[in-house]
């Protein structure tokens, strides 16, 4: 059964159709490769996932029932969770305070509550932990590389318990091996039943991955097949329109 | 690999001495001390009874607007009409009583004064999308002019029947001889520390001046965060106001004057940084007793008090070398 399903998902922003008629469906623990160039309607459409905005046409159901969302935190009550682009860090805080951002952990009574520094540390290095990353809960995002700053946002994903989690280009900006790292923690989320949509440029970082590719060409879905029985060259294809439809 | 128990111990011990090292604020603190042991030793008047006493008092009218300064440095916003503000509330104050008013009806008018000064400055910056620093220039103006209306621009000086509590709440020493103004400091200093390290309020600030736009993301209520800090600000230029009309005795609206000054001042020197994301309540205490102690001094040592700007600006520039020094070695 399918985690998400959209059918027949369309947004236009006054006269321009952003995203056309998409429909697709997301099972557990795949990992989907969102591929297409600039302004082929990938963000639009991870936004109306993300509660960002609301599809004008079609419908979004979860596990079997009607989703409709108004706002990000809606979302995330659903167990959808966002790793954005620019990881949304705060450098002048420590790992574990950038993870709890938002929904810190306090203790007391009533009123008079403190936040749980113990607690957020210790619940951060599981966390750490179990994604296998060396990053440390105390020390600040600010000394991190670029490999550690994408765990602290993918630890984030992990504090409910998440079905989907939506990575907008997770490996842009990063060396080599910190991509590697980041490829990990992927199939870690995936290992542990998370879907992971994966929004990216990178064909080799797809192909590595990914169970299936979903490319996108102004607005429209072009292709949704198993990696296994597709290739780059086809997908370069259908990015740039060379190959018209599979 | 495995990694024994000292490890981390050791490390966390090291990394413990480094911050201390590395933190403007220990330096600032070591200068304060340097500069007290100096004038101990160089002049008689120094380490007497009745100078520590009007020097700790006369820190406090900074030091407590420079505490809600903190809070609005850290989310990376300035707030320039705080001396104005404070002649406001003073004028509030003084105008309520002298018309016959009791004690806590004045307080009470000055503090809703000051906190919808705040409210008006912090929904224009929120939620209209001003720069901090063009709307309390703004207000700067504004406030001081409404102080003048209030007041006819005359200087206030009778209190109406609640005169005498009045003085003796900004001017007496009611526990072990420490002056009033100093208590009310410490206090707010240990609110203030509280506040920034163990709420969810505190945390949220420093994640406002780190990344506003992660903040927002993550579901952080950036908007009515912003307001609260400027209305924490003016709240503390108000109470500031009320201990200084009690100590003063009088009102004139020159009150305050250049004052956001010498606070923004207290606060960079103590270590926050006007870019937003790091402050703290000691810092912005002891900030305000280095600038006090170089004033004190001067006149102790007899040099010309036209000198007191520079030395102020020296220590504002020093203290902000200290902490570039400290980055370009970082980034190295």
């Amino acid at each position: 059964m399918a985690v998400l399903e959209l059918t027949n998902i369309s947004k236009h922003f006054g006269a321009i159709q952003a995203v056309n008629d998409v429909s697709l469906s997301i099972e557990p623990g795949q990992v989907v490769g969102l591929m297409g160039d600039n302004g082929a309607g990938k963000s639009t459409l991870v936004k109306m996932i993300a509660g960002n905005f609301r599809p004008s046409h079609g419908s979004m159901r979860m596990d079997d029932k009607e989703l409709i969302l108004h706002k990000p935190v809606e979302a995330r009550q659903h167990g959808i969770e966002i790793v954005h682009q620019d990881l949304a860090l705060c450098n002048n805080l420590t790992a574990a305070a950038n993870v709890y951002l938002g929904r810190e952990l306090r203790r007391g009574i009533g009123p008079f509550r403190i936040l749980d520094y113990a607690a957020m540390y210790k619940r951060a290095g599981q966390i750490f932990a179990e994604l296998k990353s060396e990053t440390r809960p105390r020390d600040l995002v600010k000394q991190m590389s670029g490999g550690q700053r994408q765990a602290v946002a993918i630890a984030r994903t992990r504090l409910s318990q998440a079905k989907i989690v939506l990575m907008d280009e997770p490996t842009a900006a990063i060396s080599v091996r910190q991509v590697a790292e980041v490829l990990n923690l992927i199939r870690r989320l995936r290992d542990q039943g998370i879907s992971v949509v994966l929004i990216s440029h990178r064909m080799p970082d797809v192909f590595d991955v990914a169970d299936r590719v979903i490319v996108m060409r102004r607005g429209r879905k072009v292709a949704d097949k198993t990696i296994a029985s597709s290739s780059p060259e086809e997908v370069t294809g259908l990015i740039t329109g060379a190959i018209e439809q599979v | 690999m495995a990694l024994t128990i000292d490890q981390p111990i050791v490390q966390k011990q090291q990394s413990l001495l480094t911050r201390m090292f590395a933190s403007q604020t220990f330096w600032v603190v070591i200068a304060v001390i340097l500069a007290c042991l100096f004038l101990s030793f160089a002049t008689d008047a120094f380490a007497t009874s009745k100078n520590l006493y009007n020097i700790t008092r006369n820190v406090t009218f900074v030091a407590i607007i420079a505490l809600g300064m903190t809070f609005v440095i850290i989310t990376g916003g300035i707030d320039l009409s705080v001396g104005s503000v404070l002649c406001l509330s003073s004028m509030v104050l003084a105008v309520t009583m002298h018309a016959g008013y009791s004690i806590e009806i004045g307080i009470l008018a000055s503090i809703a004064t000051a906190l919808a000064i705040g409210a008006f400055n912090g929904i224009l910056i929120a939620y209209i999308g001003f720069p901090p620093f063009v709307v309390t220039l703004g207000m700067l103006s504004i406030a001081r002019s409404l102080a003048m209306v209030a007041s006819n621009n005359t200087v206030v000086f009778q209190f109406g029947p609640d005169h005498a509590k009045l003085l003796a709440l900004g001017g007496g020493a009611w526990v072990f001889g420490i002056a009033n103004p100093v208590l009310y400091t410490i206090v707010l200093a240990l609110i203030t520390g509280f506040v920034l390290r163990w709420t969810k309020f505190g945390r949220h600030i420093f994640a406002i001046g780190g990344n506003e736009h992660a903040a927002t993301l993550t579901g952080v209520p950036v908007k009515p965060i912003k307001v609260a800090v400027y209305m924490i600000s003016a709240l503390a230029a108000g109470i500031a106001g009320i201990i200084q009309t009690g100590w003063l005795g009088a009102v004139t609206t020159n009150l305050g004057t250049g004052m956001e000054l010498q606070v923004i001042a207290a606060t960079v020197i103590g270590g926050a940084n006007l870019a937003g994301g790091v402050g703290t309540a000691f810092g912005a205490i002891v900030g305000a007793a280095l600038i006090e102690v170089i004033r004190n001094s001067l006149g102790l040592l007899g040099i010309n008090a036209f000198w007191q700007g520079v030395f102020i600006g020296g220590a504002i520039l020093l203290a902000v070398l200290f902490d570039r020094i400290r980055n370009f070695r970082r980034s190295d």
